[in-house]
């Protein structure tokens, strides 16, 4: 055997990864050394040397859903926008309403090209009045920085990398909140909101986000102060968890990763992120997603899983139209689940749909998001 | 999971399949590296009894959470038998690849083949 036709990372992030450092060696982390001492699997993943898996993915996916697990996510940027017309520059480059963020507060929005087309998948958080933290993903970290500065211009702000002034840390779980506040200093933030307080000795911004459907928080802290709040998350009872099951979580629960279910070839509304654009803010890109949401789509993207067995892939084909854009096992529904683009008229929730799995026809249904839900 | 080990009395392709052969017949299954490589497997496709497969070629795909990956035949012959048990329990093939975890029994169509496989000692020199 072993000619993995699809191993860890998919396809389109190995392409992203060959962008980024085809010249230059991969980078770590600086939980590096920590991830080789545990025995991590550790893979070329967005120019990036990350852990895939320590134990295994599934048995880290369940710590997750009925613990906590920690995940190093420092391979992710971080881009900071201030001045005074600091908010009125990210209402032009983000889609959703940046008024709308309160200090303290969280918000998920796309970029988008002139066309609609969706250059990344952002959350902003708004430190001050005039302060923005926006994060990036890793493969995508250089192209938003340089679009971001590039419609600079008549703004009076300054938009900052600060990428290599921050490693991220996500805790995240039934269990996480409390594992993380009996390390802080004071109460955590709530979902969706974000503030300063020392963990574990170290200071560090904690948001209340995450990517796995669970509760949890994460933190943004300097790079030198991570092993050892990793050391005391872990000594708290947290289990690390690498990106293997990062992406089984979240796509049991229908977050998106770009480059898999979204570039920029797509556009919010078929990417089924409508819900966080606000086109009257003028957004760049705003009067083609009022155009698609208004025309409706060719396609649309949507969660299904698979009747009986089989676990469809990246790439397979949608037998009479369309793609699967991410698919693995469901270690909670123990059964293949994904996401793809089908013809608008075999979107809605219940429709059966057949997928090309390696020449094996595998039924399916489409289904409502979230995959997995919770206590269900 | 268990330790690595790469039984004496097998017989290894490059692909990281082994044979245990018994004159005209072999039970086929992937070595510790193979499983080792494709973490916790998830499903086993059996290819149907009856079956002819041909060395060198996939003849049944093995999946983990993350990977799908096709096995191929260290020896040529009819599938006799595939193992059950693993359709409710594909784990046992990470769990015990070179026992419980088996994948099928095959009537082999030319047992001379079996001379051109590695024994365990140069199979381990082909794992960097």
């Amino acid at each position: 055997m072993c000619h993995l036709q699809r191993q860890w990372p998919d396809p389109a992030l190995e392409l992203a990864s060959s962008r980024v450092s085809s010249t230059t060696e991969l980078r770590r982390t600086p939980l590096y050394g920590r991830h080789a001492a545990a025995g991590a699997r550790l893979v070329p993943f967005a120019g990036w040397e990350m852990p895939v898996q320590y134990g295994g993915i599934r048995e880290e996916h369940i710590a997750v859903r009925t613990g906590a697990g920690v995940f190093d996510v420092s391979h992710m940027g971080q881009v900071e926008t201030t001045g005074p017309q600091a908010l009125a520059f990210l209402q032009r480059l983000l889609s959703n309403d940046v008024r709308r963020i309160p200090e303290g507060g969280a918000q998920y929005s796309v970029m988008c090209r002139e066309d609609g087309g969706v250059i990344d998948d952002l959350f902003t958080y708004r430190l001050a009045d005039c302060t923005f933290l926006t994060v990036t993903n890793a493969a995508n970290h250089e192209k938003d920085l340089a679009w971001l500065q590039s419609h600079a211009d008549g703004f009076d702000v300054d938009v900052v990398d600060r990428a290599a002034d921050f490693a991220m840390l996500a805790v995240q779980g039934p269990r996480a909140r409390d594992l993380v506040r009996g390390l802080s200093d004071g109460a955590l933030p709530g979902r969706f909101r974000v503030c300063e307080r020392t963990v574990a000795d170290a200071a560090m911004l904690v948001c209340g986000t995450g990517y796995t459907g669970e509760d949890g928080v994460e933190l943004q802290l300097r790079p030198d102060d991570a092993p050892e709040v990793w050391d005391a998350l872990l000594g708290a009872g947290a289990t690390p968890v690498g990106l293997g099951a990062r992406d089984t979580l979240r796509l049991e629960v229908c977050f998106h990763l770009y480059g898999n279910d979204m570039d920029e070839s797509r556009n919010p509304i078929e990417a089924g992120l409508g819900w966080c654009c606000k086109e009257q803010t003028g957004f760049i890109g705003a009067d083609a997603v009022a155009a698609a949401r208004k025309d409706g789509t060719a396609e649309k993207l949507v969660p299904f899983a698979i009747e009986g067995q089989g676990i469809a892939r990246q790439g397979n084909p949608v037998i009479g139209g369309g793609e699967v854009t991410s698919g693995t096992f469901s270690p909670c529904l123990e059964r293949g689940i994904g996401m793809a683009y089908v013809s608008t008229a075999r979107a809605a929730e219940g429709t059966p749909i057949e997928i090309d799995v390696r020449g094996r026809t595998r039924p399916a249904v489409v289904e409502r998001k979230p995959l997995y839900k919770k206590g269900a | 999971m268990a330790d690595p080990s790469y039984p004496d009395d097998l017989k290894y392709h490059p692909e990281h399949d082994w044979a245990r052969v018994d004159g005209d017949t072999a039970t086929f299954g992937i070595t510790w590296y193979a499983q080792d490589a494709l973490g916790e497997v998830v499903f086993f496709d059996p290819p149907d009894v009856g079956a002819e497969i041909s060395k060198d070629q996939p003849y049944t795909e093995v999946e983990s959470v993350k990977a799908v990956s096709d096995v191929f035949a260290p020896l040529s012959g009819e599938v006799t038998e595939v193992n059950e048990t693993l359709a409710d329990k594909p784990e046992t093939i990470n769990e015990d690849p070179y026992g419980e975890g088996w994948l099928v029994k095959v009537k082999l169509s030319d047992p001379s083949e079996v001379d051109a496989l590695m024994d365990s000692a140069e199979y381990q020199a082909t794992l960097d």
